[in-house]
């Protein structure tokens, strides 16, 4: 049970600092920590203690597997998370060079 | 009965996208055209299903994974009442929006990128309407925020990528709420598809986490349908997009991956239980009040509609939530019936109206060159179908009566106070009066008030393709308005309603049982 709290703790670590963090670098690793800890949490639903790899051994049917599913889902979890890492840091750039600044304070065009 | 087109809707979008970009290496004008094919195509589909479909609906198993002792293993696409009328949204507002953009465009450089990424977003959203399984929907719901997070900075200058990166955040944000309480459903439930969720929960379920995750998924589908606590990226996405896109995020984007996915889960998935069914509705009617306060004082045309959005976005939950309250107590059910399809319709007009606004707008912004109202004025001379078209729009969002949004207001309210919700049915007149003024005081100072010695005789019509897309969206505003009359409305609406209300008739055609 400590791990499943450990990473819930995580996420919250990660949302802490998308709320309290003024550099956006450090915004868009702040999303990177709420990510993994997702994953970490999907691949700790799947872990089964003392499971082998679920392929199933025809000499020695009854074994205990891990549940292979959450794997799949962190697998593509992943990527999608890469992409949006990738398109965050792309638009962070941009910002940069348009605002010359990293800093969230610094960057209000828009309001009302 | 199965529907052997279903696929269809996922895979011709994508395979457009990626032919685009291959193809305009070689013939550059090809993306437009492919992406009016490719619309064109899932406009005639998806009508043609809703008129085939009926009153029942059809599964298509991916990869043809039948189900083993009434426990699905494989990957759904449902095609039922409630997911076709928004099918046939997307795709119809989708093909004016393209249309619209074939002009509209040509002054932004790579038009390939554009219209590769518009047809992406409309495979995620068809997706995520079409999916019978929870990751699945994540996963679409990815494939149609990451595409509309690069539309949403298309112009990249200041204002754009600050608008993205506001809409980036909290949209990851969103996803990861969503992804976790999936990962909590996984672990409780040992199960990812919706209608066996369903199945498992109500069999002597140990609910210790059932609230964590209804409010999860609230909250992060919320914050992707902009209710009001969770609405701050909305205004600036919709208003700094390209207005072909923000018509598509306004008219569409924020219906599909928001509102659908709250009425699909917690009718479908969870049992329908009071307390939460209160939550929905408070957020609604917070939602419908706090956006059109926001709304009134906004001068930037863009903005001004995108607050009406969550305004409007306001009136669909609340109405959904009375039908929630009424069918978790168990009384009135026929008025519970009437406020969910009262919702429902007034989501299918609002898509319609608030993507000829948008549209309107880019196409003031296109002749004039602003988005500020106090800078125009006596534009009803020089562009007269921008002025018609716009009007149109204005009186049925502000329920006029011959016009669609009048009848869908007029259902809502009417449930409302045959559901003894006095209050939430003042409300929702109050709302519609403010957001009259608010509209006609977009119709003056933009089209009217002409000042002495500022009149502009430089202002022109906009081209063909933006005219015709105004125009079509002016006629079927008035065209949705029929679907109030008795007969039409059993037909088209009535099947969203039943497969929403009837407990079982969700999962029992996943199951078999």
């Amino acid at each position: 049970m400590t791990v499943y709290w450990l990473c819930f703790i995580l996420f919250l670590v990660g949302l802490y600092g998308v709320i309290t963090r003024r550099n956006l670098i450090k915004i868009a690793i702040s999303l990177s920590i709420m990510e993994f800890s997702c994953f970490l949490f999907l691949a700790l639903i799947g872990y089964t203690e003392g499971g082998v790899a679920p392929i199933v051994d025809t000499a020695d049917p009854v074994k205990t597997y891990v549940d292979p599913l959450p794997q799949a889902m962190v697998l593509t979890a992943i990527v999608i998370g890469l992409a949006t890492t990738a398109m965050l840091m792309a638009v962070i750039i941009r910002i940069y060079r348009k605002y010359g600044t990293f800093d969230i304070r610094e960057i209000k065009n828009l309001r009302g | 009965m199965m529907n052997p087109l279903i696929p269809l809707f996922v895979a011709v979008p994508l395979a457009g996208a990626f032919l685009t970009m291959i193809l305009s290496r070689f013939i550059t004008a090809i993306p437009r055209y492919m992406a009016l094919a490719v619309l064109l195509f899932l406009t005639f589909i998806s009508f043609w299903s809703l008129i085939t479909g009926g009153d029942g609906s059809s599964v298509y198993t991916l990869g043809g994974w039948e189900p083993v002792e009434g426990v699905p293993i494989g990957l759904y696409l449902i095609h039922d009442g409630f997911s076709a009328l928004l099918l046939c949204l997307i795709s119809l507002v989708g093909l004016m929006s393209v249309t619209y953009s074939v002009s509209y465009m040509a002054r932004y450089t790579s038009e390939n990128y554009f219209y590769s990424l518009f047809c992406l977003m409309i495979a995620g959203m068809n997706g995520v309407v079409l999916s019978g399984d929870i990751f699945n929907i994540y996963v679409f719901l990815e494939l149609s925020a990451i595409s509309s997070y690069a539309l949403v900075a298309f112009g990249v200058e200041k204002n754009e990528l600050e608008a993205t990166l506001k809409y980036q955040v909290l949209g990851v944000v969103a996803s990861l709420m969503i992804l976790f309480a999936i990962g909590f459903i996984y672990w409780s439930a040992r199960t990812l598809n919706i209608a066996d969720i369903r199945t498992v929960f109500s069999a002597g379920y140990d609910n210790s986490y059932y609230l964590l995750i209804q409010i999860l998924l609230l909250t992060g589908f919320g914050l992707k349908a902009a209710m009001i606590p969770f609405h701050a990226w909305l205004p600036d996405a919709h208003s700094s997009a390209p207005s072909p896109i923000s018509a598509m995020l306004s008219g569409v984007l924020i219906k599909a991956v928001g509102i659908y996915v709250i009425i699909r889960l917690f009718f479908n998935m969870f049992e329908v239980t009071e307390g939460m069914s209160i939550v929905i509705t408070t957020l609604g009617a917070l939602s419908m009040v706090v956006g059109v306060f926001l709304a009134i004082g906004q001068w930037d045309i863009k903005r001004l509609l995108a607050y009406h959005s969550i305004s409007q976005m306001g009136y669909v939950v609340m109405s959904v939530g009375i039908g929630m309250i009424l069918m978790a107590r168990g009384i009135r059910s026929e008025v519970a019936a009437l406020a969910i399809t009262g919702g429902i319709f007034h989501m299918l007009n609002h898509a319609a109206f608030k993507g000829l606004l948008f549209l309107n707008a880019g196409a003031i912004e296109y002749s004039v060159g602003t988005r500020d109202l106090r800078e125009m004025g006596g534009l009803a001379k020089g562009m007269p179908v921008t002025s018609a078209t716009s009007l149109a729009a204005s009186l049925s969002i502000s329920g006029i009566p011959p016009f669609n949004g009048f009848f869908s207001k007029l259902i809502i309210i009417v449930a409302a106070v045959m559901g003894r919700f006095y209050f939430l049915a003042l409300l929702a007149v109050v709302v519609s009066i403010i957001t009259l003024a608010s509209f006609m005081k977009f119709q003056r100072y933009a089209f009217h008030n002409v000042e002495p010695g500022k009149i502009r005789n430089d202002i022109k019509e906009v081209p063909a393709p933006m005219l015709l897309s105004m125009i079509t969206l002016a006629v079927i505003c008035l065209l949705l308005s029929l679907l109030a009359l008795p007969g039409l409305r059993e037909t088209v609406l009535s099947p969203a309603t039943d497969i929403l209300m009837d407990q079982f008739k969700y999962s029992s055609q996943i199951t078999g049982m």
